[in-house]
């Protein structure tokens, strides 16, 4: 097996075991989109309206949630700095993480949210399009969220710093994920939407495993 | 026959000077040991060598080319053990192994257990293991690794007599293939061919 290869699988597998945390996250989304029909009421058109809206922001959070484990962990008990000193380049080392932590919030939230869209009296024919938007979304917020994880890495309850790094960076995601699920709602297209969601991946698959590197390799020093 | 030198060697860290002036080198089959009292730089320069603290002033050397410019070929040929473990107490010991060993390219049988006596715990979670079976799991990737440079902070920390030759065994073993290592500890440690290079205060 590959050095790439290896990291995913050794990242899933830890995350899926006994106090990996997968379960919880996925938890956590599911009772905070359950909460918003309790809070807001019985308003069917009114939740219908801000569905799509309240699934990207608790998607989001959730993702946010796991974000500290993504380091934080194989700093403490030296796993970074051996990772550090592998073959693999560690810009490698940290897109595999970025897609083991996908793999373990992003991909199963995207697989939930048409059940919990249910919920939230979301039209299903707009289902395809939350579950593309998430699919193509998700992947950006653990790509982005692992330069805040790099960043705090040494710093102890770091994860309200992380957040108030990462969440601003999650903006644009936000809003073209968003704007995607209420144009397949109101019966538009959505792919202007979903083609500007899929350039901030890019952009973010292209630019933060330097970014995230290079804040480790700081960290390490 | 290889050769890992270092010149003038200095590092600063936090604003203080922990070592200035450093110079060895060893060839194919030496060992250098790290000697001198806490905190006069031993940790920092096995870290300055596998390059996580980047050298203050001075140069690291290997066939007499700087390090600095090739490392991605210092790293692969580089084996760091340092004070924490990185054992993962949710994977077996197998697993813990197996995984250092694939991130180089190979694979690690339970054999590779063997030289420090952990092959019949091999399926056991690792969080049950104590503090020195933690530290023979951590050296065991020495066994699967076919670096060069072996570098060792205090390998004997919390394990007793036995283990401690068995590992004295497995860096003999390196040294006659021909890999070199250095080694910072507090005991003398009965290699052949070893220089002892003193660190002192500042």
């Amino acid at each position: 097996m590959t050095a790439f290869g290896a990291i995913i699988l050794r990242d899933v597998k830890l995350g899926l075991r006994q106090g990996g945390g997968t379960y919880w996250t996925l938890l956590f989304f599911v009772l905070t989109v359950t909460l918003f029909p309790l809070g807001v009421g019985p308003d069917l058109a009114l939740l219908s309206r801000i569905g799509p809206g309240i699934l990207w922001v608790v998607a989001l959070l959730a993702s946010m949630l796991s974000l500290d484990r993504m380091f934080q962990a194989d700093y403490e008990d030296g796993s970074l700095e051996l990772l550090a000193l592998a073959p693999l380049p560690l810009e490698l080392t940290v897109l595999a993480k970025c897609l083991a932590h996908w793999l373990t919030t992003g991909l199963p939230v995207t697989v939930l949210a048409p059940a919990l869209g249910l919920l939230l009296a979301l039209d299903p024919a707009a289902y395809p399009t939350l579950m593309l938007a998430l699919l193509i979304g998700t992947p950006v917020l653990s790509l982005i969220g692992s330069i805040g994880a790099a960043l705090t890495v040494g710093v102890r309850r770091g994860g309200v710093l992380l957040s108030l790094l990462v969440m601003p960076l999650y903006i644009p995601a936000l809003i073209f994920g968003v704007l995607a699920v209420d144009a397949a709602v109101d019966g538009l297209s959505a792919r202007p939407h979903l083609l500007l969601l899929a350039a901030d991946l890019l952009v973010a698959a292209a630019l933060t495993p330097w970014a995230a590197a290079a804040a480790l390799r700081l960290n390490l020093e | 026959m290889d050769t890992f030198a270092a010149t003038e060697l200095a590092c600063v860290r936090g604003e203080r000077l922990v070592f200035t002036g450093v110079g060895f080198a060893i060839a194919s089959g030496g060992a250098l040991l790290l000697r001198g009292p806490n905190g006069t730089g031993k940790s920092s320069l096995l870290r300055v060598c596998a390059g996580f603290v980047p050298a203050s002033a001075g140069q690291l050397t290997w066939n007499g080319r700087p390090v600095t410019r090739e490392w991605d070929a210092h790293r692969a040929r580089t084996t760091y053990v340092g004070h924490l473990d990185a054992v993962k107490p949710a994977f077996t010991v197998a697993e813990n192994l197996g995984f250092w060993a694939s991130l180089g390219g190979r694979t690690a049988e339970v054999a590779a257990l063997e030289p420090l006596a952990l092959d019949h715990l091999h399926d056991l979670p690792a969080a049950y293991l104590s503090a020195g079976q933690k530290r023979r799991l951590n050296l065991s990737r020495l066994s699967v690794s076919n670096a060069a440079l072996w570098l060792l902070d205090e390998p004997t920390s919390s394990l007793d007599d036995v283990s401690t030759a068995a590992l004295l065994a497995v860096i003999a073993a390196h040294q006659a293939r021909g890999g070199m290592a250095v080694i910072a500890t507090h005991h003398d440690l009965p290699l052949r061919n070893v220089s002892v290079l003193r660190l002192g205060p500042a």
